[in-house]
């Protein structure tokens, strides 16, 4: 149905198209009415509705309308622009008009979804509609921007995601950089023995994906060093690195590890922070054999050289390769990248912070990733799982959702706990034998091969207990529990409270963002969630984009996940990196802010507010300059501007001031 | 008649800066007599109401108003001198955006007739006795101009041709004015008579200004040792020039006080005191909502400092109830 009438004066000639989205929109609101209302207002020749707008049927309607009709502007009431805003520019420049001479008008999400009272509704998207009309008299003819996008990626965290996600675009022939702040590449995957449910040997799995980092002639591999400062924009990002001093030249040491023999110090006696303090390391150290690269470091908290000056150093007499550079300084390097994948990974939950189950007050009470080394053939024992003071457990209790899924710490499942409690309830029993007793709220097995794996468990006679435990404590009550460490749970399957000795308590600690998350995220100028992690653009469509763009992420900085997960996601960040350096350039939309020069005073206000840093003031002019390939159209300065001398595309004064008179006319 | 340019000065809700304005031309002022026929200026010169109501319609070249529209009386002057002039200019910031009475649109009017008549400290009226539009006294009826609810700017209440800014305007502006109008070289319609631009691109502390401002704190000026060259702002004092159309050639920040907005905002603003706002308080320092509180604290009068010449011209227009 359409109503049709005459040009009038002065005003563009404006069609109007009402989408019915099959009954989305036309069960709540009635859009014959508010097609003809639209038709009375100024300026509106055609009024539309249509069972879907976004149809090719539909987008042809308009791109007729437009030729048969003169048609200058186009207003479309559909569902929300982040879905059809481009499908409908289309159709206006299928038509020949200038695709920015469109206003869409969300009546789907804003009222049909959201409102029941159908005569509201309707009067609601009659006033959306008249804004729109009264907006986009006064658009303006705007065109896209291309900027060219550099091939080469930057990926910084060097996990299993990181190591995934370089090798995927190396592959693809592209030049990778991966920067990695710990001395070697791994990430928590090379701290593991096993892997879920598989039981796959993680270093068997791992380490040859790590070599071919460190081999591959397409990849630049920075370990030990840190992404400093973040310049640019979608295509063109300037990133400073900063390669911490590993008083060790990378490029001569071939990792044979004749000075850590050689040391001063004959035993090992420094608390070895790759062992999670289980074992125990020299100055110059190694952090496990297949570490990435291969190449030694010195600890400057430690060393004797380092800290008095005063050391026969024969470590650096033992290196024939004359490998040692005592004054070595950080350095810092600058790359240019086009897109930007950050792996930058997880830590976990602080152990400590539950203070009734006694971490670091009872030695008999660990931390899984301790048990992971503890059962780990190249861990400090070689597999042997063993206590604090050298006894071999006979019962052993693992806690789960130790800050997951707590109203006091972390509210969130982590997602890996009782998988990974599951898979160390079996080595510790394969191990040593012990009985293992594993406490759970709820078992969350959702995975291929997950559900198989705990029914595996249960045959293998590890108890189950479905209860949050209260308390660890070493008071004992009766002659049995003299000397063990007693968890006090009520058991909910039984329904009553139960004491449960064991030798040995494993806290299943959940996942938590890095410390810094924070600072990484203002460094990349990305979102983060309340809890911390990285905020994906849209968490079912784009989970592995971020508002900002060729900025991918991957892997636990996004949110708890295990190790499938994780490679997929980097593999997906990966291919989403490759689509744009593809397509070899960008688009950008032309919504974006310029200064007038000949009104701006050069005042400067608006220069430290942008958050793209995309305003500088030319000093020359005393001018303000915004580079519009930065600027993303958030509008901070042309709100701050005091002399209103910042205008910005699409939100002109106006365009705004006559929408808010539309929505508030009668 | 006289072949010379006939002028008339009017003042309504004013302090009467504005026509000492006019005097503060000094002997430039003898050019202007010369040049035209001074019709009407009550501030000097003894003109009835009904000498302009009987002249022709416009037959007056140009009508110089000063002052905001808050009386009746105001009103029926304003539209006399609209029908008899071919040119109005309003004249000050008090006309231009309701000035200092414009201060009055942050209370009712019955608030404020309670409180001059009856609650201020300084009154004695026990019979509670006001003002009346209209009253009675041995047998006359005795009337008064009513005080309408709200202040405006000239141009809510009459078309204007020209805008002349200040508190007052200055002479130089004033000549410039004078010899466009005289000359018949006339700006379009609408357009304020002084460059539209902000103030700091005439202020000799420009430079000083600091790229982030980084506001702390906010001082009142005498709280405060004024360096003499330093950007005020950055000095912690509101220095409106930011927000505020050059033109007077930054009298005040040359005279070490801070500029008080009183030649209103560029042409592409619509309310100064919401832009200043917006653009100061984006650059303060504390982010937590306390501690941006602690730093709003140094701004005791929000209003009379950021609208202080502006509230007729404010987006929210005044106090309903």
């Amino acid at each position: 149905m359409a109503e049709q009438k005459e040009h009038q004066n002065g005003i563009p000639r404006i069609g109007f198209y009402i989408c019915h989205c099959g009954s989305n929109i036309a069960s709540i609101i009635d859009v014959e009415d508010v097609r003809k209302y639209v038709a009375t207002l100024p300026g509106v020749v055609v009024s539309r509705d249509y069972k879907y707008m976004c149809s090719d049927p539909g987008q042809e309607l308009i791109a007729q309308d437009i030729r048969e009709h003169k048609l200058e502007r186009l207003v479309v009431s559909a569902c929300s622009p982040n879905l059809h805003e481009e499908t409908f520019r289309n159709a206006a420049a299928k038509g020949g008009l200038n695709s920015f001479y469109f206003q869409m008008v969300n009546i789907r999400e804003h009222a049909s979804w959201v409102h029941e009272d159908k005569a509201a509704a309707t009067r609601k998207a009659k006033d959306l509609a008249r804004a729109a009309v009264y907006r986009v008299r006064f658009h303006q003819a705007l065109e896209k921007r291309k900027v060219p996008v550099d091939p080469n990626v930057l990926v910084v965290g060097g996990g299993i995601a990181g190591i995934h996600a370089a090798l995927t675009l190396a592959n693809a022939g592209k030049k990778v950089t991966l920067v990695e702040r710990e001395a070697t590449i791994g990430g928590h995957m090379a701290l593991f023995d096993k892997t879920f449910p598989t039981m796959d040997c993680a270093a068997c799995i791992l380490t040859p994906k790590m070599s071919a980092v460190k081999s591959h002639p397409n990849i630049t591999l920075w370990t030990y060093s840190e992404v400093e400062k973040v310049e640019g924009y979608v295509g063109n990002y300037k990133v400073s690195v900063k390669r911490k001093p590993r008083y060790v030249n990378e490029d001569l040491c071939v990792g044979c590890m004749a000075c850590i023999d050689a040391c001063v110090f004959k035993e090992p006696k420094f608390p070895d922070k790759f062992n999670q303090g289980l074992g125990k390391r020299k100055p110059v150290y190694i952090d496990f054999p297949q570490a990435t690269p291969k190449v030694v470091l010195i600890d400057p908290a430690t060393c004797i050289q380092m800290k008095t000056g005063k050391c026969k150093k024969s470590c650096a007499d033992a290196c024939d390769r004359k490998a040692f550079d005592f004054n070595q300084q950080p350095e810092l390097k600058e790359i240019q990248v086009g897109t930007i994948v950050l792996a930058t990974g997880f830590k976990t939950y602080d152990a400590k912070r539950d203070a009734l189950y006694g971490y670091g007050r009872y030695p008999g009470v660990f931390t899984a990733l301790e048990i992971e080394r503890l059962v780990n053939a190249s861990g400090p024992t070689l597999g042997d799982v063993v206590l604090r003071d050298g006894r071999h457990p006979k019962a052993v209790g693992i806690i789960h959702c130790v800050g997951s899924r707590d109203e006091k710490t972390n509210k969130w499942c982590s997602r890996v706990c009782c998988m990974y409690s599951l898979k160390l309830a079996h080595l510790i029993k394969e191990h040593s034998g012990a009985e293992v007793y594993n406490f759970y709220i709820d078992m969350r097995t959702p995975g291929k091969g997950y559900e198989e794996f705990y029914d595996k468990l249960l045959a293998e006679g590890v108890h189950f207990i479905r209860g949050r435990v209260a308390e660890v404590t070493d008071w004992a009550m009766t002659p049995e529990e003299q000397g063990k460490l007693v968890l006090r749970v009520e058991d909910t399957l039984a329904g009553f409270v139960r004491r449960i000795p064991v030798d040995m308590v494993v806290l299943a600690t959940g996942m938590e963002a890095q410390a810094d998350a924070g600072e990484v995220r203002h460094k990349f100028n990305i979102g983060c969630g309340s809890e911390g992690f990285f905020q994906e653009r849209h968490p079912k469509l784009a989970p592995v984009n971020t508002f900002t763009d060729g900025i991918f992420i991957a892997g636990a900085c996004q949110g708890p996940r295990d190790i499938p997960d994780t490679v997929a996601q980097a593999g997906a960040a990966a291919a989403e990196a490759l689509v744009l350096i593809d397509a070899g350039h960008v688009e950008l939309e032309p919504n974006t802010a310029h200064v007038v020069e000949e009104e701006c005073c050069g005042c400067k206000s608006c220069v430290p507010l942008c958050p793209y840093s995309a305003i500088t003031l030319d000093e020359a002019k005393k001018k303000a300059v915004i580079n519009e390939v930065l600027c993303k159209g958030c509008g901070t300065c042309v709100a701050a501007c005091p002399s209103g001398s910042i205008r910005q595309n699409l939100f002109e004064d106006d365009e705004i001031f006559s929408e808010i008179e539309g929505v508030l006319a009668q | 008649m006289s072949a010379k340019p006939q002028v008339a000065f009017y003042w309504c809700a004013s302090c009467g800066g504005c026509e000492e304005a006019v005097v503060d031309l000094a002997e430039d002022i003898l050019k202007v007599v010369e040049a035209v026929d001074i019709v009407l200026w009550p501030v000097a010169m003894d003109f009835k109401k009904a000498d302009i109501e009987a002249r022709p319609d416009k037959s007056i070249t140009v009508a110089f108003i000063n002052g905001a529209v808050r009386t009746s009386e105001q009103e029926e002057w304003a539209r006399l001198l609209r029908r008899k002039s071919q040119v109005v200019v309003s004249f000050g910031a008090c006309a231009n955006m309701g000035g200092i009475p414009a201060l009055a649109n942050q209370f009712r009017r019955e608030d404020l007739l309670k409180y001059i008549y009856e609650d201020g400290p300084g009154v004695d009226n026990p019979a509670k006795t006001r003002p009346q539009a209209s009253s009675q006294d041995e047998g006359r009826t005795l009337s008064l101009p009513e005080l309408r609810n709200v202040v405006r700017s000239l141009d809510q209440v009459i078309d204007v041709e020209f805008y002349l800014p200040g508190c007052p305007p200055t002479p130089k502006l004033i000549m410039a004015a004078v010899q466009a109008l005289l000359s018949g070289q006339l700006p379009p319609k609408g357009t304020v008579l002084s460059p539209d631009h902000a103030l700091c691109e005439e202020c000799a502390r420009k430079d000083s200004k600091p790229v982030d401002l980084a506001l702390a704190a906010f001082k009142r000026p005498h709280q405060i040792q004024i360096d003499p060259e330093k950007c005020l702002l950055a000095q912690g004092l509101v220095c409106m020039g930011p927000a505020t159309r050059a033109g007077c050639e930054a009298v005040c920040p040359a005279g070490n006080m801070p500029c008080t907005g009183c030649f209103g905002p560029s042409s592409r603003v619509k309310d100064q005191g919401a832009k200043f706002i917006s653009s100061v308080f984006s650059n303060i320092v504390p982010k937590e909502a306390k501690e941006i509180d602690a730093v709003l604290d140094g701004v005791p009068d929000p209003i009379g400092t950021f609208y202080r010449y502006g509230l007729s011209k404010c987006i929210l227009r005044r106090k309903l109830n």
